[in-house]
């Protein structure tokens, strides 16, 4: 198990979903009431996807997980995303 | 109803980021013992701006394959690509690319990545760049973006490395540039008559060589996660405002 790094290094993987680059959004953490651009979250790489977590209250805000044929989005832990435009 | 043709229709949407560009080594340099950097040519890229990122994927001939990130040194509108990176001692990839990787070679590059943590001359004010390793690719990027903007932003940077021969990008660093202040932190050797005895970055070091919390700057922090952690930390103490601190970890080194 490496080091945890940071939302930064999730910008290439969300960007084979998404067309904007969502680590400048931020999200709401449900658990402690944070509000944070996603580049500013822990990630804890692995090699089945990502952990996400709030880095004020260490809750899980997002797992991303790679399947053979589809990436799985978790976002159990966030109450709102805000996308800028 | 065909899952082809709905795969096909799906990849014909314009989609600047999320592909993979086939990019080939125009040359590499040494920039220390254990590190060096490479350009890449990459039709189709577009340019990226200071403090992006990209990931590169490597195919084994059994196909296998390896997804890396690695800040990009410089800033262009065009399909040049410099990257810098540092060899891990237990990395999969990086021994390849510092090692083994020659000009011609080709490589996929996905990006530019990320839009956070990235400086544009468009933005006001004086800007904090702290490194440690080779988290100083994209503070380098951050410079050599100010320098071709011509832009007259006080620039401060404050570069820790294990010893005087560690250090990326020497020779463009101690180029003088007004307007831009370098200090130089060392881990393990510094060179002779060095005032500082060899450590980590500590809080002084912070209260002595950057700009103070009263000045506001923009700061960026590169580096290993524990050096990040520690200048992020000393940074708040010190009084800047959470806000302004931007940081990138690279995980272990």
């Amino acid at each position: 198990m490496s080091e945890h790094v940071d939302g930064n290094s999730l910008a290439g993987p969300l960007s084979e979903l998404f067309a904007v680059d969502l680590t400048t959004a931020s999200a709401r953490c449900l658990g402690c009431g944070d509000v944070s651009e996603l580049a500013r979250a822990m990630v804890y790489p692995d090699p089945a996807g990502h952990v996400v977590r709030c880095s004020q209250c260490d809750d899980v805000l997002m797992v991303v997980v790679q399947e053979p044929d589809s990436v799985c989005i978790e976002l159990r832990g966030m109450t709102w995303l805000k996308v800028p435009r | 109803m065909s899952t082809l043709s709905e795969r096909e229709t799906r990849d014909a949407v314009p989609h600047r980021v999320g592909l993979w560009h086939a990019g080939v080594v125009v040359s590499t340099k040494t920039e220390s013992p254990t590190g060096r950097s490479i350009v890449l040519d990459v039709p189709g890229w577009g340019g990226n701006i200071a403090g992006q990122h990209a990931d590169l994927r490597l195919t084994a001939a059994d196909g296998y394959q390896a997804v890396r990130s690695y800040s990009i040194a410089s800033v262009s509108d065009g399909d040049r690509v410099e990257l810098a990176v540092d060899r891990l001692p237990t990395g999969e990839v990086s021994p390849y690319l510092v090692d083994e990787l020659r000009p011609g070679d080709q490589l996929e590059l996905r990006g530019p990545l990320g839009g956070w943590f990235v400086w544009t001359p468009s933005l006001p004010g004086a800007v904090q760049l702290i490194g440690g390793g080779s988290g100083i690719v994209p503070l380098m990027a951050m410079i050599r973006s100010r320098t071709a903007s011509g832009s007259d932003a006080p620039f401060r940077l404050l570069y820790s490395v294990r010893s005087p021969d560690d250090a990326f990008f020497r020779s463009e660093l101690d180029t003088p540039t007004p307007g831009l202040d370098v200090t130089w932190l060392y881990t393990r050797v510094t060179p002779e008559g060095w005032g500082r005895s060899p450590g980590r970055i500590t809080v002084d070091d912070l209260a002595e060589s950057a700009f103070p919390a009263s000045l506001s700057p923009a700061v960026f922090v590169c580096g290993p996660t524990g050096f990040v952690e520690t200048v992020a930390r000393a940074l708040v103490a010190l009084g800047h405002d959470p806000h302004k601190v931007k940081t990138e970890r690279f995980g272990g080194a």
